[in-house]
C-alpha cells in the first residue's frame, strides 16, 4: 500500500483529508452508537445485584477510557510538535484538548450517577476518582494556558510541555485501583482473563467504545479544520480553502 | 414502554447520565461547526480588498 505520508504533514493538504475522514467517522459513530444503545439498553439483561443502574456502564467506561487515551494521544502529538517543530502536530494537540476535557467530565458525571445508587454516594475522594478529576484539571490547564499566550507558536511549546508533564497522571489513574484500595472497584474487563459479565454486556461496552472512538476522531478532525483556517490565515494558499468551505456554511 | 423509561426504579440516575452524554455531543458538534464557520467568515473578510476611504467606519481587514 502506497501512501505518501508527507501529504499529512502540511495543513493545506491535510485540510480536505480531515474533512472526508471526519464525515466517514461521524457516520460510523452514529451507526455504532445506535447499535450499542440497542444492545446496552434493551438486549443486555438486568444485573442481578445492581438492577438497571448498571446500564450507565455503557457510557461511563467508554468515556473514562477515551479521557485517558485522548490525553496520551495529545501528549504524543505534543512530543512530535516539540521535537520536530511541526505545525500540524501542535494543531492536533490543540484540537484534542477540549474533547478530552469533555470525556473526563462525562466520566466523572456518569460515574457519580452510577455511584449514588450502587455505593450510596455521588462523590468520594477515592484514588481513581480524584486522579480523574486531576486529569480534567490538566485538560483545562492546557486549554487555559493556550488562551493566555498570544503568540500561537509560543503557546504550542508551552502547552506541549504541560501536556507531557501531565502525562504521568494517566498511568496513575489506570493503576489506581490496584495501588490503592479505596472505593472504586477493579477493572471488569481484562485482556488476559475471562470477562466477568454476560456476553451481551461486554458486547455493549465494546460497541459503545468503538462509537466513542469514531466520534472523537470525527469531532477532533472537524475542530482541527477550524484551527487550520484560524491559524494559517495570511498564508497564500488559504484562498483555495474558500472553495472547500462546506455546503450550508455560506 | 413506560417500563423501559422507568429503568427498574433507576430512571433518575440512568437518564441523567445518558442525557448528559447526549447534551455534550450535541453542544460540541454545534460549537465546532460554528467555530469553523467563524474561521471562514474571518478568512473571507481578510481576503476582501480594502474598503474605499469614503466609508470611515468600515471594518478594516486584519
Amino acid at each position: 500500500m502506497l501512501i505518501n505520508w508527507f501529504r499529512f504533514a502540511s495543513p493545506v493538504s491535510f485540510y480536505p483529508i480531515a474533512g472526508r475522514w471526519s464525515f466517514a467517522f461521524g457516520a460510523l459513530a452514529a451507526l455504532l452508537a445506535g447499535a450499542g444503545l440497542v444492545v446496552g439498553l434493551w438486549i443486555a439483561p438486568t444485573d442481578a445485584t445492581q438492577g438497571d443502574a448498571y446500564r450507565i456502564i455503557f457510557i461511563h467506561v467508554p468515556a473514562a477510557w477515551m479521557a485517558m487515551f485522548i490525553y496520551l494521544v495529545m501528549a504524543a502529538w505534543s512530543a512530535l510538535a516539540l521535537g520536530f517543530n511541526t505545525r500540524l502536530s501542535a494543531m492536533m494537540a490543540q484540537a484534542l484538548a477540549p474533547t478530552g476535557a469533555l470525556m473526563a467530565a462525562l466520566a466523572l458525571w456518569t460515574g457519580a450517577f452510577w455511584g449514588r445508587p450502587t455505593w450510596g454516594t455521588y462523590w468520594a475522594w477515592d484514588a481513581r476518582m480524584t486522579s480523574t478529576l486531576i486529569l480534567l484539571f490538566l485538560y483545562l490547564g492546557v486549554i487555559a494556558l493556550r488562551s493566555a499566550i498570544e503568540e500561537p507558536r509560543r503557546a504550542d511549546r508551552a502547552c506541549a510541555v504541560l501536556a507531557l508533564v501531565g502525562a504521568v497522571n494517566v498511568p496513575i489513574i489506570y493503576f489506581s485501583v490496584q495501588w490503592w484500595n479505596t472505593l472504586h472497584q477493579g477493572s471488569s474487563i481484562s485482556l488476559t482473563a475471562a470477562p466477568k459479565m454476560a456476553m451481551t454486556m461486554l458486547a455493549g461496552i465494546l460497541i459503545m467504545t468503538a462509537a466513542a472512538w469514531c466520534y472523537t476522531i470525527a469531532i477532533v478532525l472537524s475542530r482541527v479544520q477550524a484551527i487550520i483556517v484560524e491559524r494559517e490565515r495570511g498564508a497564500g494558499w488559504l484562498e483555495s480553502l474558500i472553495e472547500l468551505r462546506p455546503r450550508g456554511e455560506r | 414502554m413506560a417500563e423501559f423509561f422507568a429503568m427498574g426504579g433507576y430512571a433518575w440516575y440512568v437518564w441523567m447520565a445518558y442525557g448528559a452524554v447526549a447534551l455534550v455531543i450535541a453542544v460540541e458538534s454545534v460549537t465546532v461547526r460554528a467555530r469553523r464557520k467563524r474561521a471562514f467568515d474571518e478568512l473571507r473578510m481578510s481576503l476582501e480588498p480594502p474598503r474605499p476611504p469614503s466609508m470611515p467606519h468600515a471594518r478594516s481587514a486584519q
